[in-house]
């Protein structure tokens, strides 16, 4: 099916399961702990061995010597696997730096040895024994310094409309700063993993990924197998943010270790190794210059940013939100990319606007105080209706503004003092910050099976995953509204790639393009059920287990009484992005407490209305939306992949040095979701939330410390030790 | 983790007698430390002796109106003990900002003072790293370096003891009982029990080989206002940037321990003595000899600051 022309009114729109805040269903299974992740198949296959991986003790070099002679012979080994010993290997179209390096070394705790043995901990301890001499080779690992001559950003051009640097000379209120936003990892609580098993040529890959067609395609490409030749299979996954968008070591090393063995082999990535052998996302140093007329109006809107990849590697695209948010006739954006020698910097949730924003909305809180107005009603003076490089491209649906009126009825935030550092609670300082979210909508063409099986039962297959965002639960909402049955008559079944292609879970678009998959298919489920039960399929009605027209009735059941009805179809989609811009707004706005003695910080109150066309599930949504907002306040407060500028790595890699917002740190969070439709997203009419939620979170943050304190943070996170020296002498 | 042989010791000396015939011989008691550092091989005993089955859990009071802790008492059950948060609060808030609900349920008072240090370079063997390999050199100092100690560093280590607990035992004046291999007792004040790294960061306390703790033992309550403030990047779960424990006296006079500062806990008597002058005097004579780098410089200012609060408004 194709979807080039906005929406009419379909059956998702009478609304009796979509929209409405069921609960997972999938949640039983995964709060009794039965769900059975990429790591505990004992459901799928016994004699399972255990891989180690070790990782480069060098950030860049080579190997110059391998001992692996007491690693062989330790108790319980059966193989030790090494770029020597693994044959060709190729490289995934996803990857930047190979899986399993050696001799050369490319990043710090880059695999270099997986060893296979009876069990973990004699993998583990045969690991240790492995003697590797490196020859370290000089490398760049620091962004600030690499930053002045790293050339443009490839396939990311400058963009220029108008004038900049004249309108921006001529503004006569002008900003100009600098912000920097720190390496972050996904930190995400499964950790990388995957059981393979072959049976002749045919690998099955038990793992942990977001993207299955992509990964699937890498295995092979790695490996130098056919496609057809790889089977994944992925149900559940216990976070990804981006980490599990493509294929990493576990699942490359548990091949080759299951094919040099014989058997089964399972790898996950330990805890310390993941925050160096994996992706990131890269740090930035962004300059941002925005020139306004006295009364506000934005006449001139430049930002530039630079970040650092290994060769090869793509930039954090910090820029993206500024060619889109607010208006201003002159505006031009850049990107540099240096070549650094740290792991390799990839997507991590809303990769782009999120540290974009933190940087862009701490500018216009700045620009507001400069031009002293309310931060909220500088933001409604810039707003665009249009795409600011193309007028004459409209946004499908733009409720920026609402959001942020929203807000600030709801918070309260007619109760900010314009002037920082006059609230004060006991010990604290209080002070509010507000910033705009901003995130893109994209489509993507997604596939599904659908089946109307003997029984009555309604199956879906599609390779969608759902890595704790609520996928099976709106998969099942959309085919359940589609054929006028219960959700209880549905069985969602996703992240095998012998199912159809769908959108995947990444960039927020996974929720509108897997379901409008689902949608495609259930259509042509329906036709083929009314048929087969001699009705009109252009007039048939689905409702409670029956179909009806003409006055007549049957129930669906009965379209399948000989045989399952099997059907497949795809959703694609037209123009409708091109000539309309498809985003998705939001308003966030935060309420903080500093310790007026020590700077502690602490989050009060929180509150995200959102603009994201239609809301399939409103419950799963909110979980998306204060799951990412709790993100935001690790990025506004805590997250930081600390480099060490002489080794070249990220020194704190466990979960007590990398720090992420527990329990204690988070607040009340509310969430509200205007009540929007999109026709042009697809015929489901929703967009993405899931990436919306972190957006603008940070700075809305750093806005609040500013506001409590009088202390301009621009470079995160913001902890205490960036305020102490601007706060107020104590009594 | 490496291959060792397990055994439950069945009395103090036995085990104490036990773990000096070996070198590479561990106590191991909550484990809440020791299996972690055993996974990523930074410690690797091949003999473990269990302490579990030795009833030192008892919280006794003393005939001097103090209290003997035993060494197995659980941190749990230590900060929640009546008699404890009566008369040394101080101590329970110290225990109750440490870890988490479950590693307190597990922590053991002895193992909590024997908590080796979270520099990210010691948890990492493929940096260099002095206590792990005596003379190997120190890779924290001119790396990354937040959280490293500004007190009492030496050119061989910059890490911090990372103990909460310990602190308020410092501001307490509590003795440290052992039993030696050959059954001969002793205390050990508290003030000398950690060391400083100086040339030989690997031995981080004056316990002799194999010499076993018994108890920890708080001599009659001072009273006082007394505070804990832990000040850290985030509410909870996370190591001390800064921490201070205070007792102050109606009269101005008082004691303050530091936490997160150096390789022990930080306390200076003489520095005490400018107590009734202020946050400001006192500071001033409890970080004398400070050496800071650019990233970790700011605890100095948070002292101070911790402290000004705390004796500006007891949070008693």
């Amino acid at each position: 099916m194709k979807f080039d022309t906005p929406a009419t009114t379909n059956p998702i729109d009478q609304l009796k399961i979509v929209g409405k805040p069921v609960d997972r269903i999938d949640g039983p299974l995964k709060t009794t702990g039965t769900a059975p992740y990429a790591y505990e198949r004992h459901d799928a296959l016994e004699g399972v061995a255990y891989g180690y991986v070790v990782g480069s003790a060098i950030a860049k070099g080579r190997i110059k010597a391998m001992d692996l002679g007491r690693a062989r012979a330790a108790p319980g080994v059966l193989t030790v696997v090494t770029a020597q010993t693994a044959g060709k290997l190729g490289k995934g179209d996803n990857n930047t730096a190979r899986l399993l390096g050696g001799p050369e070394i490319e990043h710090y705790h880059q695999a270099v040895a997986v060893v296979v043995a009876e069990t973990f901990e004699q993998a583990r301890a045969a690991a240790a024994l492995i003697k590797i001499d490196y020859e370290r080779a000089k490398g760049t690992f620091d962004l600030a310094s690499a930053k002045d001559g790293a050339p443009p950003a490839k396939d990311n051009p400058d963009t220029a409309v108008g004038d900049f640097d004249t309108a921006f000379a001529a503004a006569p209120v002008k900003l100009d700063e600098a912000y920097t936003t720190p390496d972050q990892a996904h930190a995400m609580m499964e950790p990388h993993a995957s059981i393979a098993a072959w049976k002749g040529d045919k690998l099955t890959l038990w793992t942990s990924n977001q993207m299955i067609a992509w990964s699937r395609g890498d295995v092979a490409k790695t490996l130098g197998i056919p496609k057809d030749d790889v089977r994944l299979v992925s149900p559940y996954i216990g976070g990804g943010f981006g980490g599990k968008l493509f294929v990493r070591a576990d699942a490359i090393l548990a091949a080759l270790g299951a094919k040099a063995t014989g058997r089964p082999v399972k790898i996950a990535l330990p805890r310390p190794l993941m925050f160096n052998n994996t992706t990131h996302r890269p740090a930035t140093i962004q300059r941002i210059r925005i020139g306004a007329t006295q009364d506000g109006r934005i006449t001139a809107i430049g930002h530039e940013s630079w970040s650092g990849d290994l060769p090869g590697g793509g930039p954090e695209t910090a820029t993206q939100q500024t060619r889109l948010l607010y208006a201003g006739a002159n505006r031009m954006t850049k990107m540099k990319l240096a070549v650094l020698d740290l792991p390799e910097g990839n997507a991590m949730r809303a990769p782009g606007e999120a540290p974009g924003l933190m940087a862009l909305e701490v500018a216009i809180d700045e620009l507001a105080e400069k031009l002293g107005m309310d931060p909220v009603e500088l933001r409604v003076l810039n707003d665009t209706q249009v795409d600011p490089e193309k007028p004459g491209r409209p946004f499908s649906q733009r409720r920026l503004v609402e959001c942020l009126r929203t807000g600030a009825d709801r918070f309260g935030w007619n109760r900010r003092q314009a002037r920082p550092g006059q609230v004060r609670d006991g010990r604290w300082l209080v002070g509010m910050g507000v910033a705009a979210a901003f995130r893109n909508n994209m489509v993507m063409k997604s596939a599904a099976r659908v089946r109307l099986e003997t029984s009555g039962q309604i199956t879906v297959e599609t390779d969608m995953t759902d890595i704790g965002t609520g996928s099976y639960t709106i998969i099942a909402q959309t085919a359940a509204e589609m054929m006028g049955v219960p959700l209880h008559r549905v069985t969602v079944k996703l992240g095998d790639s012998t199912f159809p292609v769908s959108a995947g879970s990444g960039g927020q678009w996974g929720g509108n393009s897997s379901t409008a998959g689902v949608y495609a298919a259930c259509v042509k489920l329906r036709e083929a059920a009314a048929t087969k039960l001699g009705f009109d399929p252009t007039v048939a009605e689905f409702s409670d287990g029956q179909v009806k027209a003409g006055g007549r009735n049957a129930p669906l059941a009965q379209a399948a009484t000989e045989a399952p009805l099997v059907v497949e179809d795809a959703m694609e989609y037209g123009d409708l992005t091109k000539t309309h811009q498809q985003s998705t707004f939001g308003g966030h706005f935060v309420e903080v407490g500093v310790d007026a003695a020590t700077a502690e910080i602490r989050i009060r109150r929180m509150l995200a209305v959102c603009a994201a066309g239609r809301i399939l599930n409103p419950k799963s949504a909110r979980s998306q939306v204060i799951g990412a907002m709790t993100m935001g306040a690790g990025a506004a407060l805590m997250e930081e992949l600390a480099v060490d500028k002489r080794l070249g790595f990220f020194v704190n890699h466990d979960l007590a040095g990398y720090e992420v917002p527990v329990h204690a740190d988070i607040p009340h969070q509310e969430v509200v979701f205007l009540d929007e439709t999109d026709p042009m997203s697809s015929p489901m009419k929703a967009k993405g939330v899931g990436e919306l939620g972190i957006c603008g979170v940070a700075a809305a943050v750093a806005n609040a410390v500013y506001n409590a304190t009088g202390v301009r943070v621009r470079d995160y996170p913001v902890t205490l030790d960036k305020l102490l020296d601007g706060m107020p002498t104590l009594a | 983790m490496r291959a060792f042989t397990y055994e439950r010791a069945r009395t103090p000396a036995e085990a104490a007698a036990a773990a000096a015939s070996e070198p590479g011989a561990r106590f191991i008691a909550g484990g809440t430390n020791l299996l972690d550092l055993m996974k990523l091989e930074i410690e690797t005993p091949r003999r473990l002796i269990d302490l579990g089955g030795l009833k030192l859990d008892e919280i006794k009071a003393t005939r001097d109106g103090g209290l003997r802790i035993g060494a197995l008492a659980r941190n749990t059950d230590l900060a929640a003990d009546k008699r404890v948060r009566k008369d040394y609060p101080v101590l329970s808030r110290a225990l109750l900002a440490g870890a988490s609900g479950q590693l307190r349920n597990k922590a053991t008072t002895a193992g909590n003072l024997l908590q080796r240090t979270r520099c990210p370079y010691f948890y990492d063997t493929n940096m260099p790293c002095n206590k792990r390999s005596p003379g190997a050199g120190c890779s924290a100092i001119g790396g990354f370096t937040r959280s490293h100690a500004v007190l009492g560093t030496s050119e061989a280590c910059i890490a911090t003891h990372p103990s909460d607990m310990a602190v308020a035992m410092r501001l307490l004046d509590a003795g440290v009982e052992t039993v030696r291999p050959d059954g001969a007792t002793r205390t050990i004040p508290i003030a000398e029990f950690h060391r400083l790294p100086a040339e030989t960061p690997h031995i981080e306390t004056a316990l002799a080989p194999g010499e076993l703790i018994t108890a920890v033992t708080l001599p009659k309550p001072v009273g006082g206002k007394q505070a804990y403030h832990k000040v850290r990047d985030r509410a909870s779960y996370a190591f001390a940037l800064v921490s201070v424990a205070t007792i102050i006296h109606e009269d101005g006079s008082g004691r303050v321990a530091l936490g997160g500062v150096a390789h022990k806990p930080w306390r200076v008597e003489e520095a005490e003595a400018a107590m009734p002058r202020g946050a400001k005097a006192t500071t001033e004579a409890l970080l004398s000899g400070a050496r800071t780098t650019a990233q970790n410089a700011f605890k100095l200012t948070l002292a101070e600051r911790a402290l000004g609060a705390a004796m500006a408004q007891p949070r008693g």
